[in-house]
């Protein structure tokens, strides 16, 4: 289990901050930002390790959603089963959109253009189904029980979504080590070079996108959970597929802890800012993601580790240079 | 006489109108170096595109250790041992030298550790071993095509295709080059060469084959080549080689 201890340290610090007697208002601050950072990073392992940029993450993030709350209201399924078919729900949309898309060799903003007329789709046809409550939505009932998935305390629902979000970072990290990382890493990079040394693209390209649908998914699934009401804007809006791109983007593209920073940070700004306001300004935290966005990608295209890095290797070399003056 | 390594059988190549590989028949014999030279646009690229299954052809077979494997697609031809190096290096630029190396180890190493240390050997039999942890894109040209041939030999292939490995470096550089390309072949890597440095040509190859105009024009050693008439026409333009003839003869 190499390189998995900074995973550890960070949710295990983070797994006791409600014994630290924080407000409900903190706590449920802190789930929502961890319920993004997961479909972030989601969408990292294709958009950060694969370089395909999806501007349509909310097909799996309303997939995994829809699932979870149609099975169980409608169909009776245990909602820890349900929970898992919504995630099982994620990869197969993976499949088939990364299936459709990478195998006819779409790439770069086609690629971005394409996921986001999936969600589009998605959404249109939820908001008229039957089957997902149409226009009104899918209500799942009130039901405080461990079998139904739900907690009374928010400090559980906290360490549900830090527990998913703990099991995507492991995921991330040994994703990082594989083979597997090392060719998606190298098809980001140069498809043709990669290829030219025996890589699959597509095949790698295809893996990285269910692995990516199943961890939004999962982040869907929560939220049905959670606020127990999902309809088709809130399932597959482009709220969630703009909110799972920007975080890794302003935390740092391709890194593990990445879409958990950039998450933090987003929604911290976002709610500062609305708190500054009193609430009397509507949309404000868009306007300060559309801000934080601009200065990343002008400053730091790295994202915040990538920025902390690079700070960090400035205050060593002097040093380093000191040493090797000495020889 | 044993079977070559790699048959390229009356293969074509079209563009829209334009005949780009037209009829194309070479042979690559196990063990050696064979050269493949020709003019600008003379459609060695595209053959090498071709061979390495980049391309598909328009028409004609490419057998390898005796197999038809037309129109299989590169990673594949990979995974059986061909590799390729392009013209103009391709390093992944966000990663650092051992990194990129790495893609390439990974295809016969799937756990991480071994492919490492075959990373890092072949790193160093590139003379490559003092700039492992530097990002790729700081290196200069010689350097970027040294760890263009390291990522392909460390995909342990049978057959090398190098596509002017030699171009952009100084004379100095070629010199440290030319042992480096010798050792493949002595470990047993078929190779087949473009090149535009004719006195690497001539001292590396065995046997070479002109290109002009999508056709093989001549074959043979490299010496019986450079004194076809054909192929210094092919360069310097009709009646050149009997212009230059007859400077000679004044």
């Amino acid at each position: 289990m190499k390189g998995l201890a900074p995973v550890f340290v960070v949710v295990t610090a983070m797994a006791a901050v409600p014994f630290l007697g924080v407000s409900n208002v903190t706590l449920n601050f802190l789930v929502v930002a961890l319920m993004i950072a997961l479909a972030g990073q989601g969408w990292n392992v294709l958009g950060g390790y694969g370089g395909q940029y999806s501007f349509g993450h909310a097909a799996f993030f309303g997939t995994g959603a829809y699932v979870t709350a149609v099975l169980q209201v409608r169909y009776g399924v245990n909602a820890w089963f349900a929970f898992g078919l919504g995630i099982a729900g994620g990869a197969l949309v993976g499949a088939v959109v990364g299936g459709l898309t990478f195998r006819s060799g779409l790439r770069g903003s086609y690629f971005a253009l394409v996921t986001l007329a999936f969600a589009e789709v998605l959404r249109i046809s939820a908001s008229v189904a039957p089957i997902t409550g149409a226009g009104v939505g899918t209500l799942v009932k009130l039901d405080l029980h461990v079998a139904a998935l739900q907690f009374g305390s928010r400090a559980a629902f906290y360490w549900m979504i830090l527990t998913l979000v703990a099991m995507a970072l492991i995921v991330t990290r040994l994703i990082e080590r594989s083979r597997f990382g090392v060719w998606l890493v190298a098809v980001r990079e140069n498809e043709d070079a990669a290829t030219a040394l025996g890589v699959n693209a597509t095949a790698i390209k295809l893996a990285a996108m269910v692995i990516s649908g199943a961890i939004t998914a999962a982040a869907g699934c929560f939220y049905v959970q959670y606020f127990l009401f999902i309809d088709s804007g809130l399932a597959y809006g482009t709220w969630i597929s703009i909110e799972a791109l920007l975080t890794p983007i302003i935390g740092g593209v391709g890194t593990v802890f990445g879409p958990l920073l950039g998450a933090l940070v987003v929604r911290g700004l976002g709610e500062g800012a609305q708190t500054v306001t009193g609430g009397n300004a509507p949309g404000l935290d868009l306007v300060v993601y559309g801000c934080a966005l601009v200065l990343i990608i002008g400053f730091a295209p790295r994202g915040l580790i990538g920025w902390l890095a690079q700070w960090r290797h400035r205050r060593m070399r002097p040093a380093a240079l000191a040493e090797t003056g000495h020889d | 006489m044993t079977d070559p390594l790699l048959a390229v059988e009356r293969v074509s190549r079209r563009f829209g109108g334009l005949l780009a590989v037209n009829g194309v028949s070479l042979t690559a014999p196990e063990g050696r170096i064979t050269g493949l030279i020709g003019p600008n646009g003379a459609g060695k690229t595209t053959l090498f595109a071709l061979i390495s299954g980049f391309l598909k052809p328009s028409s004609g077979a490419i057998r390898y250790c005796g197999a038809d494997v037309t129109g299989e697609p590169p990673h594949r031809l990979a995974r059986q041992g061909i590799a390729r190096t392009f013209q103009i290096a391709q390093p992944f630029t966000g990663l650092t030298v051992r990194e990129n190396i790495l893609v390439g180890a990974h295809l016969r190493h799937p756990g991480r550790d071994a492919a490492v240390i075959a990373a890092d050997q072949v790193g160093r039999e590139l003379g490559l071993e003092s700039m492992l942890d530097r990002p790729a894109d700081t290196l200069t040209v010689a350097g970027r095509k040294r760890l263009e041939l390291a990522k392909a030999l460390a995909t342990k292939p049978k057959l090398l295709l190098l596509d002017e490995v030699l171009a952009g470096l100084n004379a100095s550089e070629i010199r440290d080059m030319v042992p480096v390309i010798r050792a493949m072949c002595r470990h047993g890597i078929t190779i087949m060469m473009i090149e535009h440095v004719m006195q690497a040509v001539m001292s590396l190859a065995e046997h070479v084959f002109v290109l002009a105009e999508g056709r093989i024009i001549a074959e043979g050693t490299p010496a019986q080549v450079a004194a076809d008439p054909g192929v210094v026409e092919a360069y310097l333009g009709r009646g050149a080689a009997a212009r230059l003839g007859g400077a000679r003869a004044n």
